[in-house]
């Protein structure tokens, strides 16, 4: 079965078996983008989260079938080094990443939440963000997203 | 990865000047090689050996020699450094490469550092791990930087026709006598007879440390570009032309083995390759992961499971007084444990995961008689030779390519599912990526042992201790890992993974000792980010803190006043002081509280200290009680790591180590329920998320020591017994098990 969908603002056609295969699989091995992690295959972890239609979506758990037509952002699309994302420039700042796997996932939700909340309260942050890092980096992550809410008021032109 | 079309530095024929080797066989090798009459070493030697293992860092045992195997000259004038340790998350590569910068002369933006394939010659033997990677090569990687420096302004002498003396280097470019060359003009020019031919110096003196300028100073982590635009960097992300996909079935229940299995139609179902069946394993392959998924679901696999294992069967198979025995520290006499002054608590930590969340898995490619495995892997050298003996393979035909790590945490100190997916390439003739599916990671971990502990103390009459005993038993850590020959454990008598921490650090207290019961239990148990330290930590400072509480002292006077006086106990007594008065500690011991009230919530203070390979480290917590709940608000660090190469790494590296203290202290825990090992996913394996961390992490650095000291576990040590203590003081209730609950 054929599948279109919007791919970081790319229109994308993709073959798939029955439709029901995981989006992270889709993603991952027949587009070749690798930046959208597999970490549990039970949406348990939130290393596959990625946003469709903006909302943060753990893709490992989604059919790709119900991305038809839909717009999907990955970690590759969030922004671009000559051009990052205020996450991503508020993750730089704060040097976030330990072994860094889980951290596409963390930018991801984070974008979401600050598209929902643009000024989350720690409360906020705490009842929103509940992805798993393994080696403890939280602690930093929560500087960045407030660091990121900031770049974000200060510079709303920016992606 | 580095650029194939780059010219390397590496040689293609033998230098023409022998060097001494980098390698000093210490202390783990020198233990192999006491070996031979060692079994006659009675228990005082064996416990002068044990300290020795405990506190010495040992030197790197790789196989690098030549200055030009490790770093490659790139067009552009940029340096790559291969590394014989790998990037897990530590900061090891930024840390190099500062190293690097400093004695090389180049800037650190101009170094790319990668973890060295076993192809290159830079083959690890050890592996990645006990936080000694900028350790054991703080001094082998300057002096090799410093000779590769040399080496490239010894050939611009000759190139510009100026003395040595002449010459500056400074960001790659080597000047003198009003002329100018770029490190990749001298080793990449066509004209020049190449690095390899050239003469090695004699090993430079390195600088001094207040000369560095990348050295001390906190540096932005190296890799934080491809970490945060998601480039794909990890195993998992591996790719071969034509690769197809695997998974392998496993036993659920503790102890099972493959007896046989009916695959009839999984063989059949659509992009199904192969359907290989080994002894004791079964693989499918397919063209995509979710096909092979769906095939595994239709194969039906007899197991033999001689034994429902149950928690219950594990708890008294683990016990003090069970296994083996081994007294691993002893001065003075033993407490007579019915003496009515003799105060005893029994403590116990759980099986813990590792839960590292890249799983573990390998794209391997076996073709005419030669393989290449891509994967993250901790032991790169023993991963390279149990794929070679599997396949029946010479070593150097096979080929490991370390990637980033998804997370080590000792996990990936045993990655034998090399061979696995090895096996599967050689059986369809194409690439295979296999990797584990979650429940795998947690049915099959290698875990973090349980342990049980028994402490003894008793009081003298002005109050201090004048008898301290820690009895502790624990599974497999170092024993029976793929990591050491198994005489090592002949010799020593015990398990020095488990014996981390173990041992008691109040050297004044006249009588006290510590004595290892070890038993292998019937599920895999090894390497867990500071392996026995956080368990015996837990038992020995909760159990300080009671004794200090039943002496009516406060705990930081009660602890200084029994410390020894030698280096290390003034270090210790330095991060427990400073501590203390970082945090402005206060003593709530006494206080009545009262738990439970709606709303209502009690704060208090907790401390503890270790100290793990010779580095000190001492946290206060400031913890809250509400409605049954436990939460860490601040932790004060202060961390004695010597020479801190990168300072904000390892601030890092304790906030990383609180953190999964934390969860390890307050949630973490598998269970053994009819012989399978539960839970199976995130979540029901609690662990601590960002609402669990605290809001204010104070960490102070201490450097008592003239080098780096391992810097990636020893913060973990303090923080369970500092959470028991500050509960202690709200409750007056004594927690004795991880995970901590207050009833």
């Amino acid at each position: 079965m054929k599948l279109s969908f919007t791919l970081n603002d790319r229109p994308t056609e993709v073959q798939v078996d029955t439709g029901d295969e995981p989006l992270l699989w889709i993603l991952r091995d027949t587009l070749s983008l690798k930046g959208t992690k597999f970490g549990c295959g039970k949406a348990a972890c939130g290393a596959c989260t990625l946003l469709v239609d903006g909302e943060a979506v753990r893709s490992c758990s989604y059919a790709v079938k119900f991305a038809e037509g839909k717009s999907i952002t990955t970690i590759e699309g969030l922004g671009s080094e000559e051009n990052p994302h205020p996450v991503q420039q508020a993750w730089i700042e704060e040097i976030v990443p330990q072994c860094g796997y889980c951290q596409p996932g963390f930018m991801m939700a984070t974008a979401a939440l600050l598209d929902k909340i643009p000024n989350p309260t720690d409360d906020d942050i705490d009842q929103n963000i509940i992805n798993i890092c393994r080696c403890g980096t939280y602690y930093r992550m929560r500087k960045a997203i407030h660091r990121a809410a900031e770049l974000s008021r200060t510079n709303p032109a920016g992606k | 990865m580095s650029d194939n079309d780059q010219p390397k530095a590496a040689p293609t024929s033998a230098p023409t000047t022998s060097r001494r080797k980098f390698i000093v066989r210490g202390a783990i090798g020198s233990i192999g090689v006491l070996a031979l009459g060692t079994y006659v070493f009675r228990n005082p030697i064996r416990r002068k050996i044990l300290g020795m293992v405990e506190t010495t860092v040992p030197p790197y045992m790789g196989s690098g020699t030549e200055p030009n195997l490790w770093f490659e000259i790139t067009k552009d004038n940029g340096v790559i450094l291969h590394s014989p340790k790998v990037e897990m998350g530590q900061g090891t590569f930024t840390g190099f490469a500062q190293m690097v910068a400093d004695e090389l002369d180049v800037s650190i933006a101009q170094i790319q550092v990668v973890a060295a394939a076993t192809d290159t010659g830079i083959v690890d033997n050890t592996g990645t791990g006990g936080s000694l990677s900028v350790a054991s090569l703080w001094v082998p990687l300057r002096e090799l930087a410093a000779t590769m420096r040399e080496m490239l302004k010894i050939e611009a002498a000759n190139k510009l026709g100026v003395a040595l003396g002449d010459l500056s280097t400074k960001d790659g470019i080597i000047s003198g006598g009003g002329s100018s060359l770029s490190y990749a003009d001298i080793a990449l020019t066509k004209s020049a007879a190449g690095v390899t031919a050239w003469t090695i110096p004699k090993t430079p003196k390195l600088r001094a440390l207040g000369d560095y300028k990348h050295i001390g100073s906190p540096t932005p982590r190296i890799d934080l570009v491809p970490k945060v635009f998601g480039h794909p960097i990890f195993g998992m992300d591996a790719e071969m032309p034509g690769m197809l996909y695997a998974v392998v079935i496993r036993p659920e229940h503790v102890g099972a083995s493959f007896k046989s299995a009916d695959t009839r139609k999984a063989d059949s179902m659509p992009g199904v390759v192969k359907v290989l069946q080994m002894d004791d394993w079964v693989g499918v392959i397919a063209e995509t992961h979710t096909q092979a998924l769906r095939a595994q679901r239709e194969i039906t696999v007899d197991w033999e499971i001689p034994k429902i294992w149950t928690e219950t069967g594990i708890r008294e198979l683990l016990q003090v007084g069970n296994g083996t025995e081994m007294v691993t520290q002893k001065e003075g006499d033993a407490l007579d444990p019915e003496d009515k002054n003799t105060v005893s608590l029994a403590f116990s930590s759980p099986i813990g995961a590792h839960a590292q969340i890249e799983p573990n898995g390998a794209v391997a490619s076996v073709k005419d008689g030669k393989a290449t495995i891509i994967l993250s892997t901790q032991v790169i050298g023993i991963t390279q030779k149990l794929v070679a003996k599997a396949l029946g393979f010479k070593t150097e035909k096979v080929n490991i390519i370390p990637t980033f790590l998804g997370g080590g945490f000792g996990r990936r100190l045993n990655t034998n599912h090399a061979i696995q997916a090895a096996q599967m390439s050689e059986a369809v003739g194409k690439p295979v990526k296999y990797f584990f599916t979650r429940k795998e990671e947690f049915q099959h971990d290698l875990f973090r042992p349980p342990t049980h502990h028994i402490m003894r103390g008793r009081l003298s009459e002005d109050k201090r201790l004048d008898s301290i005993e820690h009895h502790y038993a624990s599974g497999d850590v170092a024993i029976n890992s793929v990591m050491l020959p198994a005489v090592a454990n002949k010799i020593l008598g015990t398990d020095f993974g488990a014996m981390r921490g173990g041992n008691i650090q109040y050297d004044r207290i006249p009588n006290h000792r510590s004595v290892q019961w070890h038993t292998t239990l019937p599920f895999a148990t090894s390497w867990w980010r500071s392996l026995g330290l956080l368990a015996n930590t837990f038992a020995i400072e909760s159990f300080v803190d009671e004794m200090a509480i039943k002496a009516g002292k406060d705990p930081v006077t009660f602890r200084l006043e029994q410390i020894g006086h030698d280096d290390i106990g003034q270090r210790l007594k330095a991060v427990i002081q400073k501590a203390a008065d970082e945090a402005g500690y206060t003593d709530e011991a006494g206080s009545t509280n009262i738990v439970g009230k709606e709303n209502q919530t009690d704060r208090a203070m907790g401390l503890a200290a270790s100290v793990d390979a010779g580095a000190p480290c001492a946290h206060v917590v400031e913890v809250t009680i509400k409605n049954g709940a436990i939460r860490v608000e601040k932790v004060t660090c202060v961390f004695d790591c010597g020479i801190a190469v990168n300072p904000d790494q390892v601030r890092a590296q304790c906030e990383g180590c609180i953190v999964m203290g934390i969860s390890a202290s307050l949630h973490e825990k598998m269970t053994l329920i009819d012989g399978q090992l539960f839970p199976t996913i995130y979540g029901p394996y609690d662990m601590a998320l960002m609402r669990h961390t605290p809001k204010e992490i104070d960490i102070h650095l201490i450097q008592g020591a003239d080098k780096p000291l391992p810097v990636g576990e020893p913060p973990l040590g303090p923080i369970a017994a500092a959470i028991g203590n500050a509960v202690r003081r709200i409750t007056g209730q004594r927690l004795t098990d991880l995970p901590m609950r207050v009833s």
